[in-house]
């Protein structure tokens, strides 16, 4: 297994008007590829300050990130833009879709930004939309969905680019328990395609779909064990082919 | 490259979604700029217009025509070096007919004011014209009724004149002025011929207000002021003006005994130099139009600015989204630039589709035509109009923290 993401003493400081906050007081962790990692803790912990700084999309105050081998830690606006487009996919848990787009497009997005030619563009969004099954879905837009087929929209728009990690963020937050089971049957199948998979959650029966979690408190890792007693949905979600 | 052609294409699908889906608010920013093209594109329209009225004007004068005069038209010289000048006389003329081989026909011109009566019937401050026969030639100007002034009745000093139709109309309203004896500053004219009208020279002076006498009359009967005449000479052909004008400076030159180093001392001027004062009036005039109603596009481009500020803000979590998965910050600005630019260009587009068949109403009362480059200015003027308006918003936009976007509710 190679290391996919390797993060060494992060610490990230907010300036709150005269007030220092320190939502990260020194991680240290290390991600391989092809791991399905749970990162938990309660509200104010600095877990989604954690995943914001591995999606790039926050960068550390000081602290050194490596995402597959790069330096993203030290990256500017533009370069971390690029880093988002190619290696991360983000599932978020109010889905995150362009409400005027159809579902092609939606997928689509990430390609454009990634200069990927129109005709090539389609073919990778159709594959990825079969890969989630909503093949016959694809020109309808967010709204004529059900939450279960938005978030799977959205984790077709995570697919597209084949990025080095899936990072999702409460994907199941938003849906019913039946259709998260279905959600979380996906994430399962996506890892045994090979896929490394970060998830941010605060519920166990989530978490324990993960092979490792990472509890995090007042900014410190107060716990990083595998899971014992995993849970895998085998056949939860129908794909076509 | 085509990372560029992309961001475009999507802008452009991003925009007009947009704006689909905010069509009465779309449309009420739209008006702003619409309104602001409508007005710009008519004042072009119409100072293009008068600019047309102005050259038909002044080539019925006849653009071949060399005017021999004291003064240069269009000024800038040393005012008193000039004063100083002697006068030019009909001697002048005489050479410049005796000698030149490059023109068609050369008329003394000298003008006065003087009240000009018949019966009861009074035009007051008529202008008295002296002149010879050949002034139809270099005046391009037709005699309706009767005939103009012979050479025997100018060289015999006749007391004959013609009218211009202005004062013909006011002093025989209800009979033919031809054979009647009219007063012209008390003395005695016998009416021979009526001009045609000739309208005003862009309503500055009527040409239609003057009574045309034998030069030679003229002087014997008006000359109670100093001062000279000017000579009206028209060029064999148009292509053959400077040709003709350099011809009538040698002459000009041997006639004043001028030593080959001094400078001219007379001017002499043709309607080159009347259209270029014209022009830089024209443009004075112009920038003041088009500021006046640029100011209403202005108006138009802060409302883009609003809105697209509103814009920015309603949509900030899907900026959000769009730099999650990607897009850098230079695509977000491009992408708000963009919408923006087009907003305009839909106000500048109708704008201009309105303008148009306005045009032709206006043509009713002054020749216009809305030329072809007007309308690509003005679209591109909406559309820069757009882009500059939008610039702060779509900055703001591209500034925007992801994190802080996405969180956005």
């Amino acid at each position: 297994m190679s290391t996919m993401i390797r993060l060494q003493n992060i610490t990230k400081v907010y300036q709150m008007g005269e007030e220092q906050v320190h939502a990260l007081r020194g991680v240290s962790v290390e991600i391989q590829r092809n791991e399905y990692v749970a990162i938990m803790g309660p509200s104010g912990s600095g877990k989604s300050t954690l995943m914001n700084i591995i999606g790039c999309l926050d960068t550390p105050t000081a602290g050194l990130y490596e995402l597959n081998g790069t330096n993203v830690s030290e990256m500017n606006d533009n370069d971390l833009a690029k880093v988002r487009n190619k290696e991360i996919g983000f599932v978020f848990q109010t889905f995150n879709l362009l409400a005027r787009s159809d579902v092609l497009h939606n997928v689509e997005l990430p390609l454009i930004y990634g200069g990927v030619s129109s005709h090539e563009r389609k073919r990778q969004a159709k594959e990825s939309i079969a890969r989630v099954g909503l093949t016959d879905r694809s020109h309808h837009k967010p709204n004529e969905l059900s939450g279960g087929q938005r978030q799977r929209v959205a984790i077709a728009r995570a697919l597209v680019t084949r990025p080095s990690i899936l990072l999702a963020d409460e994907p199941t937050g938003n849906l019913d328990s039946k259709t998260g089971e279905e959600i979380m049957g996906l994430f399962d199948i996506l890892h045994q395609e090979g896929n490394t998979i970060i998830l941010v959650t605060h519920e166990e029966d989530i978490a324990a779909h993960a092979h490792r979690a990472i509890r995090i408190r007042d900014g410190h890792i107060e716990r990083d064990e595998l899971v014992t007693n995993r849970r895998v949905i085998q056949q939860a979600v129908h794909l076509s082919a | 490259m085509v990372v560029q052609f992309l961001d475009l294409k999507e802008g452009l699908l991003i925009a007009f979604g947009a704006i689909r889906a905010n069509k009465m608010r779309s449309i009420l920013t739209a008006l702003g700029i619409f309104i602001g093209i409508l007005s710009v594109t008519l004042m072009g329209t119409a100072i293009e217009g008068l600019d047309r009225a102005f050259n038909k004007s002044i080539s019925a004068i006849g653009a071949d025509v060399l005017y021999v005069q004291k003064w240069p038209w269009g000024g800038g010289q040393d005012w008193w070096k000039i004063r100083n000048r002697k006068d030019i006389r009909i001697e002048h003329a005489r050479a410049i007919e005796r000698s030149a081989d490059l023109v068609n026909g050369v008329s003394p011109i000298i003008g006065t004011a003087r009240n000009v009566k018949f019966g009861r019937k009074v035009m007051e401050n008529a202008i008295i014209v002296g002149t010879d026969e050949e002034f139809t030639t270099t005046s391009n100007v037709n005699v309706t009724l009767g005939r103009f002034m012979t050479n025997l009745e100018v060289s015999g000093g006749r007391p004959i004149c013609v009218l211009g139709s202005e004062i013909a109309e006011g002093l025989f309203p209800s009979e033919t002025p031809l054979g009647k004896t009219i007063k012209v500053g008390g003395y005695p004219y016998r009416v021979v011929g009526v001009l045609e009208k000739q309208g005003s020279f862009l309503g500055l002076q009527s040409l239609d207000n003057r009574v045309y006498v034998p030069i030679n009359r003229f002087f014997k009967e008006f000359r109670s002021f100093r001062g000279g005449i000017e000579v009206w000479v028209k060029a064999a052909s148009i292509e053959l003006v400077p040709e003709a004008k350099e011809e009538i400076r040698g002459i000009m030159r041997k006639a004043r005994g001028l030593s080959p180093k001094a400078e001219d001392d007379f001017a002499i001027n043709q309607q080159e130099i009347l259209v270029q004062t014209f022009n830089s009036f024209g443009v004075m005039i112009a920038g003041f139009g088009l500021f006046i109603t640029g100011l209403s596009l202005f108006v138009g481009g802060i409302g883009i600015m609003n809105i697209m500020f509103v814009s920015v803000t309603e949509r900030t979590r899907e900026i959000g989204i769009r730099m999650a998965i990607g897009a850098p910050r230079r695509t977000i600005l491009a992408q708000f630039l963009i919408e923006a630019g087009a907003l305009s260009l839909i106000g500048g587009v109708i704008g201009v589709a309105i303008a148009f068949p306005l045009t032709l109403v206006i043509d009713q009362v002054l020749p216009t035509a809305m030329p072809l480059n007007i309308v690509f200015i003005a679209l591109l003027v909406s559309v820069a109009v757009g882009v500059i308006s939008g610039f702060l918003p779509a900055y703001r936009a591209s500034r925007l923290d992801p994190v802080e976007a996405l969180r956005y509710e």
